[in-house]
This record gives C-alpha cells, sequence and structure tokens, in this order.
C-alpha cells in the first residue's frame, strides 16, 4: 500500500492479527545490526538493570528534596482546613472569610520537571490529607467552562477510587453530564461528607483514617502563568461566593516569580485569594544531589567521562535548568554505551563482573586486547608476561579480574579525595577550582589536575589560609575519611588527626615565640653605645630578612604537602586508569548531536559545502566558493545569497542555466538566448520549490515574478 | 583569539566594541573562518578586558571558568564533528541582510560556471545577462554607500579581484542595460525609465561609472572607510528595509515567452535529467540505514526521534516503515499534504487503529480517550511516522501540543522529519521534554519530489490539468441543463476575454440568458445551480462597486477553450 495519495495524508497500517507479535522485544533490536554482538543479551539486561536502578535512585532523591517543601504545604493545608472547622458555626465569621486560602508554590523556571513534582505532590496530598485532588493545566482550561467541566470529572473520579460501592451511583452522574456549577459541587460535596460521616465506624476508620473529616478540596493549577486571566478571575470570584460551604483550597504552580499573581490578577480579585508563598528548590542544588547520588559513588559502576558530562552540564546551564533532561541524557548515554560498547558486559557490580570476565567468549578477550588503555598496560610489562596476556585467555582473564578490581578501588578512593579536596577549594577566595564539585570533578576526570595552573593557584592559595580555618577544614576531611568505606585510608585519618593535634599544642608555643621578640625590643631601649646599638640593629635586620618560619607555618606547609601527595597519588585522571573503557562512556559528541542539534548548520553546510557530504572530487571547493557540479539546491542556493530582498527570477533562472550549461559543456551559442533548455527550466522548479519548502524565500506579490528572501546575509 | 591580540590596540581606544565588530574584524583580517558563535567572540572579548583591568571579583572569575569550559566543548565539537565543517560559523548564517549588488547573481553565475571542475572556456560577452549585470554593479559600487560598501567584502570580490578587474574593463559593455532595473514601488514601475534617470541617488554618479575604472579605484577608500563604520548590524537590517525600493530587473517570464509547466511535464522533464552523485547518494542512504535497528531500540526506550537535514526524507522513512514494521501496527501521516489537520490524525488513530465508533466533541476529548486507551492496554502500540512535522497544517502550536501528548505515551512511538530552518522554534521547553526527541541527522540531498508537488509552486502552471479534469467530471455529473448553464457562462467569460476590465456576467443578465436558453424557469432554480457550482469551486461571485453579484469562472482562458472544444466533441 502506498503512502501517497491526493486525497488523504494518514496511513493506518495494521497488520492481520495472526500475523502481529504479541510483544516485540526491545532486546532484537539491540543486537540487531551489530555485527560484533557478543553478550548482547546480557548487556541489554544488564543495561535495563542499571538504569532501572539508577531511576528509581533519582525518584528517591526527587522524593527527599521535596519532602520539606511537602510537609509545609501539608502544615499549611491543616491550618486552612481547621479554620474552616471551627468557622463553620459562627455566621459572622462565615460572612468574613470569603478569603480562599491559596499557596502559591514558585517552582522556577525549568518547567519541564514541574510534571514530576506536581505528581508527586498530588499522590502526598491524596495519601494524606484529602482524596480530592484536582490538578487543571491551561491548555485544558480555555474557558470558565471547560475548566468547571474538568474539575467536576476530576472530583467524580476521586470518588469513585474513595469508594468502589458508590461507583454506579457516580457513574450515573457524570453520564447525566450534569450542569457544572458551583452550586452542583457544593451540593456534591455536601452528599460526599454526610455519607461517609453516616458511615458503619468499621468503614469509616478505613476510609477517612488517611483523611481528614470534610477534607479540603485542593485545585492545583500547574501552570498558573499559561491560564487565561479571565478564567483566573472568573473561577476565583464565583468559588469565593461558595467557600464556606466546602473548603476549597488553591494551589498555584509559578514558573516565574510571585509577582505574577498580581499582574494577572486585579487587586479586586486578589484581595479574595489568602496566599501563602513557599519555594522550591532550586534545579541548582537539585542538580548537585543528582550528581552527587549518582556520579559521585561506587554504587553504579558506570561513570561518565569528563567531556559527557560538560556536555549534559552545559545543556543544563546553558539551556534548560531541567534535572529532567539531564537525567534524560544520562540515560541516553548509558544506552549509548551499552550498544556500542562490548565489553560494556562488564561493567556491573564487581563481584559480578569477576564472574562474568571467567565466562568470556575468545572474540571478548581479543576486545580487551585491543583497548587503548589496555595495550598501554601490556607495554608497561616484562616481555614474558606480555606474551602471556597476548595470548592466554585464561591468563587475560586472571589479569582482568585484578584490574577491575584495582579499577574500583581507584574510584572508591578517587571519591573520597575529591571530596576532601572539594572541602580545601571551596573555602579559598575566587574558587581557582570551581564552587561545585562537578567542576573539580571534571578538572581530575579530564587531565593531570595538579599540572594545571588553576590548581597551582590553589595550593598557593591554601599556604596562606588562616589557622582556624585550616583546622575547620581538616577536621571535616577527617570525617570525610572516616565515614569513606575504603580502608586503606586509616593511615590517612591519623595523619590528620596528629595534624590537628599539633595545631592545639601550638597555642603555647606562639606565646613562647613572641615573648623572644618583646625581649628583643626591651634590649633595644637599654642604655647602650652607638656601636652595640649599629650592632642589634643589624642584627635584628637580618633575622627579619631570612625570617624563620614560624611553627604554624611549618605545619601548614606540611598540611598542604600531604594534601597535595594525596591528590597526586588518588585523583590521577580516569583515562590513565586500565580498562577504564568499560566502564567509561565518553563519546561526547554522539551525545551532543542527539540532544543538542543544530538543524539550521547542518542545512547551511549541506548547502553550502555539500562536499561534507557527498565526497565527490568534483564537488571540493575552497570556502565560501562551491563547485558548478554541486546538487542544484546548491548552485541556486548560492545564487540567492547574492540578492537582495526581492529576487527576480528571470535573472535566477537564467544566472542558474548559465552555470548548467558551463557543467554539460555545450556551447553556450548553440543556445539561444533567451531560450532556455526546458530540462533547466524544470530544474530550477524544482530547486526554487525545495527552497520554498526550507523556508529560504517565499513568493512575493510586490513584483511580478519576484520572490522575497526570508534570511539574512549570505556568504 | 591571536587575532584578538593583534587587535589589542582597537579595542582600547574604541572603548565599546559590539560583538560584531570584532567579528568583522577577525573575518576581514581573513585568516582563520569564523567558527564558534558570536557568544564566544563576546565572551572572547569579555574576558579579554577583564584581564586587562584585572577585575578580581569572585563571581565574576568564577564565571569566566564556567564559561572558558562551555566554549571549550563548544571547540571541542568544531574539532571531532567533521560534519559541522568549518563553514557553518553562526555569525554567518544569522547574521543580517547587508543590501547586495542586483548584479551580483549572474556575476556569481559566471563565476561559477568557471570554477574548475569542468574546463569551459568563459566569455563574458556569450552571455547574455552578462553586461546587463556589469554596469549596474559598478555604479552601485560608486554610489559609495557605507553599508554597500561594507557589504562586499565578500569572497568574489575581495579574494578575486583581478578577474573582477578583468572582467569590468571587458569592451563588450552595452550601455542600454540599466532599463531593466527599476525600483519595485508598484506606481513606480510604469514610468521607471526616466524615473529612475533623474530621481534615483545612485544614477547621479552613473555617468562616471561608465568609465569602468572608478569600481577598481574605490576599492581604497573603502577599506578605509570600513574602520570607521559603525556597523551595527540592526542599523544595517532597518536600512535594507527602509525603503520600499528594490532594485531588481523588471524582466518578467513572460519576456522569456517560457510556458509555465505543469505538475506532470516537469516529471516527465525532470526524469530526463540525468541524475548526480548516485555512488554518493547511496552511500549516505547506507550510513542512515545502518541506524534503524538502533532507532527501534530508542523508540522503544522512551525516546521520540526526529531526523533532520538537506533532502527528503520521505524515501528513507519509508524504508524503515517497509523494513521494520511490517508487523505492526503503525500510522503514516504526510504532513506536506495540505489539507492535513490533527483532526485526522486523531481520527485514524481512533477510527482505525483503537476501532472507536462516535464522535468527539473537541480533539481533546479526543486526546483523552486515546491516552486513556493506551495507558489501560499496555500491550496496544503504536508507531506514528510523519514526514514534515514543520509544514504548515501541523506547525501550529495546538497542534503540536497534541502531538506532544501522544508523542509522550510510552507506547506510541513518535518517528519524524523536519525541513524548514526554523522548525525547531516551534517546541517550547515543555513541548520539547514531551517529544523527549533524540535529533539524527540525515542529509540525503534527495529531491522533494512528494513534498514540493501539493505546494503552490511559484513556477508551476496550478489550474493546468488537474482543474480541467475536476471541470469534467464534476460537469458530467450534472443534469443536461445544468451543463448549459455553465456553457452559457463559459462561453460569455471567453468572449470577454479580451476585455481587462470585464468585471463577470451580473447575475440578472445571467438570468435573462438562462431563461432565453429554456435553461431555467426561476431565479431560485438558477441559485441553487448556482450554489453548486460554487461548492464545487468552478465559479465565483464577486460584487461590483454598483452592488451588483457578478459571476466568474476562476479558471484561466485556455482550459475553458479546451474544456469548450472538449465539450463539443462529446456532443
Amino acid at each position: 500500500m502506498s503512502t501517497s495519495s491526493v486525497s488523504k495524508g494518514c496511513f493506518v497500517f495494521k497488520p492481520s492479527s495472526k500475523k502481529r507479535r504479541i510483544l516485540s522485544p526491545t532486546a532484537d533490536y539491540f543486537s540487531q545490526g551489530k555485527n560484533d554482538s557478543e553478550d548482547s543479551d546480557l548487556r541489554f539486561a544488564t543495561c535495563q538493570l542499571l538504569w532501572k536502578q539508577i531511576n528509581s535512585e533519582t525518584e528517591k532523591i526527587q522524593e527527599e528534596l521535596n519532602k520539606q517543601l511537602f510537609d509545609n504545604l501539608i502544615r499549611f493545608l491543616r491550618q486552612s482546613h481547621s479554620e474552616f472547622q471551627t468557622k463553620k458555626t459562627e455566621w459572622m465569621c462565615r460572612m468574613k472569610s470569603s478569603e480562599i486560602p491559596t499557596a502559591a508554590l514558585v517552582l522556577g523556571v525549568n518547567v519541564t520537571d514541574h510534571e514530576v513534582t506536581f505528581k508527586s505532590l498530588s499522590e502526598v496530598l491524596q495519601d494524606n490529607v484529602t482524596p480530592y485532588v484536582i490538578s487543571l493545566q491551561a491548555k485544558e482550561c480555555p474557558g470558565i467552562k471547560h475548566l468547571l467541566q474538568k474539575l467536576m470529572g476530576q472530583l467524580m473520579d476521586c470518588c469513585v477510587d474513595l469508594d468502589s460501592s458508590e461507583e454506579e451511583e457516580c457513574v450515573n452522574i457524570s453520564q447525566k453530564k450534569i450542569r457544572c456549577s458551583m452550586a452542583s459541587l457544593s451540593k456534591w460535596y455536601e452528599s460526599v461528607t454526610k455519607k461517609t460521616g453516616s458511615e458503619t465506624p468499621s468503614k469509616k476508620r478505613t476510609s477517612s483514617s488517611r483523611h481528614w473529616q470534610s477534607p479540603p478540596i485542593v485545585v492545583i493549577f500547574k501552570d498558573m502563568e499559561s491560564f487565561t486571566t479571565k478564567v483566573l478571575q472568573d473561577f476565583i470570584i464565583i468559588s469565593s461566593q461558595h467557600i464556606h460551604e466546602f473548603p476549597l483550597v488553591l494551589i498555584f504552580g509559578i514558573a516565574t516569580s510571585p509577582m505574577i499573581i498580581h499582574r494577572l490578577l486585579p487587586h479586586s480579585v486578589s484581595s479574595l485569594l489568602c496566599i501563602e508563598l513557599f519555594q522550591s528548590l532550586s534545579c541548582k542544588e537539585h542538580l548537585a544531589t543528582v550528581i552527587d547520588k549518582l556520579l559521585l559513588t561506587t554504587q553504579f559502576p558506570f561513570k561518565l567521562s569528563e567531556k559527557v558530562l560538560q556536555v549534559l552540564i552545559n545543556i543544563f546551564l546553558y539551556h534548560d535548568f531541567s534535572v529532567q533532561n539531564f537525567i534524560k541524557g544520562f540515560q541516553l548515554s548509558i544506552v549509548e554505551h551499552f550498544y556500542s560498547q562490548p565489553l560494556s558486559v562488564l561493567c556491573c557490580q564487581l563481584l559480578e563482573a569477576k564472574k562474568r570476565v571467567n565466562s568470556l567468549p575468545h572474540n571478548q578477550c581479543e576486545n580487551i586486547r585491543s583497548l587503548p588503555s589496555f595495550r598501554r598496560y601490556v607495554e608497561s610489562q616484562v616481555s614474558e608476561k606480555q606474551i602471556a596476556l597476548l595470548t592466554e585467555d585464561s591468563f587475560l582473564k586472571e589479569v582482568t579480574q585484578t584490574l577491575l578490581e584495582d579499577l574500583h578501588i581507584y574510584h572508591e578512593n578517587y571519591f573520597t579525595v575529591l571530596r576532601c579536596l572539594h572541602v580545601f577549594t571551596t573555602s579559598l577566595p575566587k574558587y581557582p577550582l570551581g564552587k561545585q564539585i562537578r567542576e573539580l570533578h571534571c578538572a581530575c576526570l579530564g587531565k593531570r589536575v595538579w599540572e594545571t595552573e588553576e590548581y597551582e593557584s590553589a595550593v598557593q592559595l591554601l599556604r596562606m589560609l588562616a589557622k582556624d580555618e585550616l583546622v575547620a577544614i581538616l577536621q571535616k576531611c577527617a570525617e570525610i575519611f572516616i565515614s569513606s568505606s575504603g580502608k586503606q585510608f586509616s593511615n590517612t585519618v591519623e595523619k590528620l588527626e596528629e595534624f590537628l593535634a599539633r595545631f592545639q599544642n601550638l597555642e603555647a608555643e606562639t606565646n613562647e615565640v613572641q615573648d623572644v621578640s618583646v625581649s628583643s625590643q626591651k634590649e633595644l631601649q637599654k642604655k647602650t653605645d652607638l656601636y652595640h646599638l649599629q650592632k642589634t640593629l643589624l642584627a635584628l635586620k637580618e633575622s627579619k630578612r631570612s625570617k624563620k618560619l614560624t611553627k604554624f607555618e611549618m605545619l601548614r606547609f606540611e598540611v598542604v604537602d600531604f594534601i597535595d601527595s594525596l591528590v597526586r597519588s588518588y585523583l590521577a585522571p580516569a583515562e590513565m586508569q586500565t580498562l577504564n573503557e568499560v566502564v567509561y562512556f565518553n563519546t561526547a559528541n554522539t551525545l551532543r548531536e542527539h540532544l543538542n542539534a543544530a538543524p539550521r548548520i547542518a542545512l547551511h553546510t549541506a548547502l553550502n559545502n555539500p562536499y561534507c557530504y557527498l565526497k565527490n572530487q568534483t564537488l571540493k571547493s575552497d570556502v565560501g566558493c562551491i563547485s558548478n557540479t554541486a546538487p542544484d539546491i546548491c548552485i541556486v542556493y548560492k545564487l540567492h545569497l547574492e540578492c537582495g530582498r526581492l529576487i527576480n527570477l528571470v535573472d535566477w533562472l537564467e544566472a542558474f542555466s548559465t552555470v548548467v550549461t558551463a557543467v554539460e559543456g555545450t556551447d553556450p551559442d548553440s543556445v539561444a538566448t533567451d531560450q532556455v533548455d526546458e530540462i533547466i527550466h524544470a530544474r530550477f522548479i524544482r530547486a526554487v520549490s525545495e527552497l520554498e519548502l526550507l523556508g529560504f524565500i517565499k513568493p512575493s506579490k510586490q513584483k511580478t515574478d519576484h520572490v522575497a528572501r526570508l534570511t539574512w546575509g549570505g556568504c | 583569539m591571536s587575532q584578538l591580540e593583534l587587535k589589542r590596540n582597537k579595542v582600547l581606544e574604541a572603548r565599546f566594541v559590539a560583538d560584531e565588530d570584532v567579528l568583522k574584524h577577525i573575518s576581514d583580517n581573513g585568516g582563520v573562518k569564523v567558527r564558534k558563535d558570536k557568544a564566544q567572540l563576546a565572551l572572547n572579548v569579555k574576558r579579554f578586558v577583564k584581564t586587562l583591568e584585572n577585575i578580581s571579583d569572585d563571581d565574576e572569575a568564577q564565571e569566566i571558568l564556567k564559561e572558558q569550559n562551555y566554549v571549550a566543548v563548544l571547540g571541542a565539537c568544531a574539532e571531532d564533528s567533521l560534519r559541522n565543517g568549518p563553514s557553518a560559523g553562526g555569525g554567518e548564517i544569522y547574521s543580517f541582510q547587508t543590501p547586495k549588488r542586483s548584479g551580483k547573481m549572474a556575476e556569481l553565475a559566471s563565476e561559477l560556471a568557471q570554477t574548475p571542475g569542468k574546463n569551459v572556456t568563459f566569455e563574458s560577452s556569450q552571455y547574455p545577462e552578462k553586461p546587463a549585470s556589469t554596469p549596474q554593479s559598478s555604479k552601485k559600487y560608486s554610489a559609495s554607500n557605507k553599508a554597500q560598501l561594507k557589504s562586499k567584502n565578500n569572497e568574489f570580490v575581495s579574494t578575486t579581484p583581478y578577474r573582477l578587474r578583468k572582467r569590468l574593463t571587458a569592451p563588450s559593455l552595452r550601455s542600454d542595460s540599466e532599463s531593466d532595473y527599476s525600483a519595485s514601488c508598484s506606481e513606480e514601475e510604469e514610468e521607471d525609465k526616466d524615473h529612475k534617470e533623474t530621481s534615483d541617488v545612485i544614477l547621479d554618479r552613473k555617468t562616471p561609472s561608465k568609465t569602468r575604472a572608478a569600481p577598481a579605484s574605490k576599492k581604497t577608500p573603502a577599506k578605509k572607510l570600513k574602520e570607521e563604520m559603525t556597523s551595527n548590524l540592526v542599523e544595517e537590517y532597518f536600512e535594507a528595509h527602509s525603503s520600499s525600493k528594490v532594485l531588481t530587473s523588471d524582466r518578467t517570464l513572460q519576456k522569456l515567452q517560457k510556458r509555465k509547466l505543469d505538475q506532470q511535464t516537469l516529471l516527465v522533464l525532470l526524469n530526463k535529467a540525468p541524475p548526480a552523485f548516485t555512488a554518493e547518494l547511496k552511500e549516505l542512504n547506507q550510513q542512515h540505514e545502518s541506524l534503524f535497528s538502533k532507532w527501534m531500540l530508542q523508540l522503544h526506550l522512551g525516546f521520540s526521534i526526529v531526523l533532520y537535514g538537506l533532502g527528503s526524507k520521505r524515501d528513507l522513512l519509508e524504508k524503515f516503515r517497509t523494513s521494520l514494521l511490517q508487523d505492526s501496527v503503525h500510522l503514516v501521516v504526510n504532513g506536506f499534504f495540505p489539507s492535513i489537520t490533527v483532526r485526522s490524525i486523531l481520527n485514524s488513530i481512533t477510527e482505525e487503529v483503537l476501532d472507536h465508533v462516535g464522535t468527539f466533541r473537541s480533539p481533546l476529548d479526543q486526546l483523552d480517550l486515546i491516552m486513556k486507551r493506551f495507558k489501560e492496554d499496555s500491550s496496544l502500540e503504536l508507531y506514528l511516522l510523519i514526514h514534515n512535522l514543520d509544514s504548515k497544517m501541523l506547525r501550529g502550536d495546538k497542534s503540536q501540543q497534541i502531538l506532544a501528548q501522544l508523542a509522550s505515551l510510552p507506547n506510541i512511538h513518535l518517528i519524524a522529519s523536519i525541513d524548514h530552518i526554523n522548525a525547531p522554534l516551534m517546541w517550547d521547553q515543555a513541548k520539547q521534554s514531551l517529544y523527549n526527541w533524540l535529533w539524527y541527522e540525515t542529509t540525503t540531498f534527495s529531491p522533494y519530489l512528494e513534498e514540493t508537488s501539493y505546494e503552490n509552486s511559484l513556477l508551476v502552471q496550478q489550474s493546468g490539468s488537474l482543474a480541467l479534469s475536476s471541470l469534467t467530471h464534476v460537469l458530467h455529473s450534472l443534469t443536461p441543463n445544468a451543463r448549459g448553464i455553465f456553457r452559457l457562462l463559459a462561453q460569455y467569460h471567453l468572449e470577454n476575454k479580451d476585455n481587462p476590465s470585464y468585471p463577470g456576467l451580473s447575475f440578472q443578465d445571467f438570468y435573462q440568458r438562462c431563461r432565453e436558453a429554456f435553461l431555467v424557469n426561476s431565479d431560485l432554480t438558477l441559485r441553487a445551480q448556482l450554489t453548486e457550482f460554487r461548492d464545487h469551486k468552478l465559479i465565483r461571485t464577486k460584487r461590483g462597486t454598483d452592488g451588483v453579484e457578478y459571476l466568474l469562472i476562476p479558471v484561466d482562458n485556455g482550459t475553458l477553450t479546451d474544456f469548450l472544444e472538449k465539450e463539443d466533441e462529446d456532443m
């Protein structure tokens, strides 16, 4: 069946039911189209498992980060609710309280992350506060009617959820398409609360133990900014009339600033709201936590190389501030890694990996041998061992196991020392090595950090730290080392504690030093002859010039040197580690191409320099020029760049035919001057309409046979 | 950066330097092609200035560090992606338009005709448009409009000045050529010749320009001028658009005596044209095809795939479909189809995929149902292939929103293609995250045959064979009387074809004629008949200045004559 037709644009293809596969396994596609499909099933399973773990971890992080916010929100709901409870009886208060309690939730500009937050928010509320949680989006509510419909619809669903025995009745109601108004809403609320109130005690316990009595109706406006003013105003005014009949609480999701409420709503309306502001965690902190929990840990075997991490962080910082997208990029890199690297089968927990090494087939061993890092390792060995490594699979496997273990230990040490170094560098002015740990991490991953200028200046600054600062930092470091799982740091901890003790002892010694200087001062004041005075002054000067380092300074140098030695021994770049290719994903380019593509540049390149794509020698040309044998569209494009706002089609056509006829080698004389070859004409028409499709030109009515250019600039 | 160091003095003098200036300086110096975007250039200046003044503010230092990182990655991009080769500088693509000399295109054409590749002997006198362009260009040159002077630093002039000079002094200039040019202001078009002689500023210098030495001598002062010029690109933009006058030649296709081609002949002719670079194109396609299983994998993992790059991606997607999707439910949407709507896409999903009977009040309701059904039944799976997601009919915000929500369903897998240069502007952050795009560059260089065939192309005769066939089809289904009515109108139309102020046939006149021919007996029957015609777009009504209703046939005369002849044959 063809998919081109002049009468319709949609074509559905349904395979006959017997031919249809029950569920096409994704794993098939993982192994398909790859000639080196070693262990692809196992790799895919590992990949899926890893992703599942990481995903659940991110969800957990999100939950923890939101906990504070949600607690505050629930407290707010409870408070407004209790007011409703108490005021219900008092007629006077009821008159006054036409204000709707409202929570303004400032979530930041990373709109893409909001969805997750709202989802977990409504879950939390439904679990703890009230079954009646309604989320509304601007695009669903173009008018107040739609809004109320949506609201009622969702409430009916809530009702079904709450009590399945009443399902039928509720369905009846919704089927009748009741007139959606606030009056019917309050009636419905009354009936529902009465029902739950009059139920048998046993039932009541199950249903309303989680919820409060007469639970509030919570309406969440997910994207407050995109709602039309009219709809919001109407809704608020109407519901404020009914606020005494049922407890209503609004939650506004705000991406910009709380000011928007006052900009959207006139004073008369906003005065009907009793707004309390809630601020969600900033996306930067969220990212920091995610990086901390996902990347700077040995919990997950998969690692990102420096460039990949840079790409992801740059997309975050310069494009969207979206943690969700960061995680998506992380997911993509996992998939890419497992898809493209056959040895990624070893990218799992250490014990499992060791087992897998034993069962590696021969071609995988060859894969190991061809890894650049492994080759480096082999070259550093003695010749007999080299031969053994390159020829005996069993020996190779043994070595691989130890190397994997080394890699694991390297990571353990790396992260501990990294955190320790981070404690040091964050206290420095100007943050030569970056404020965030991720910057430090990138710096260390990429190259030998101790060879960089930034590190040098950082060390210089460290040598100038004050004592109390230094002590505080050392204490933090000691804590980090103690909490780390690595056992090899017991010496380090001891050393650090020794340093701390020596700093304590310094107190007394400094007093002595001061005594000495005071005594020398006193000496000067003594009566003496000129010769002696000169002598003492000279001596003083001398001592000042080659001023002996105080004990504190000596100690400080020692501490800095110690940290420096730690950095040098543990923060070696990951690329230097043998077998790092197994766990590090480093094709940053693919990631950027897929996540942060530049379609305009691709188009521009294809049009300007077709040689980039079509590797034909005749297309090779200098920068800015184009060969006349290039595809028609390239020539037409190049010609149109020479024109201003309007392009005369005749001129264009003639210019085009000049170029094309020259290529064909026909004698220009033989072609009649005003008669262009039909085929060339047709080719020109095609190229021009293609340019129109691409959005470079459009037809213009300004002058006959002219088109208007839509892009600016040229060559 | 090295260039920047060279420019150190200038930066200090100028006190304020626009990014564009720096860009210009660098590109003038000619060394490296400016590769990175303007943002980076701005950054370079910023960093440079900062180091000069030794600002040691913490935050700024921090910022610099970050920016350096970003730039480093961008730079890496330049190095390792050969595809986005060196010619694709951001500044080039996104810069504003600078006024061009109108004869430039013809010049470049002959230039291109001459480029190596094939050995062609080039003599400028043999090209008819050549002399037409040269005096014009030199004239403009001497006008010494600053902006225009600046615009001249394109390759042609700067790299091959010798050739230009040679050509400019070529003996074969025809001085009558400037009458071909005029401003596009419609009222001026009629009397363009004398008007131009007198009013145009450019023409003040016209006579000296014929000495042909002028442009060459102008070159040096132009260089100097360039440095003084406050070349604000924004100003240039408005300058280019301030006057409605655009100088282009007045020639029209009619003068060329070129008959408009219709779609069919166009196709026939194009088939005759020899295909170029078949081997290379095949290789490109094979590269893309090797990605098929990867696409499937990623579609299954919840990503959507969008293909971009020059060339029709229809064949590629078709191949993807036929090779991998034969055993699963899939929906192909031709976005380029002129009357495609989101509604029709949703309808085909509900009616044909979900076998749902019933109508919906709004697309949103329909979408709700689809989402509900797909969420309930996890065994339901649908592949959605959309050719040209950026087509005119689908690019609206609402359509994109709905499609994005469809794409966000875990068991709907979307793979789409985009072609328009500004296509990514359709999506904001929210939509992008719903779509969850993975971008794939698939430059195929294959012609957009299917995609442009529906388009109201500029040069293709629109109401050609299609209109004739539709005319005959519609009329064959009508009563003889109705056919007679239409004939009457058509004949009257053809009688008046030479009358330029023919307003159409007034309804009363028409009624009278029909009565006389015994075709209708009341004006109500005629009206009913006309309504039917109008529904089939056979006629158009127009109210004249006197309030009378006039009837017109919106078909060109040639087709109408053909039609009448054919009718006569049938009778």
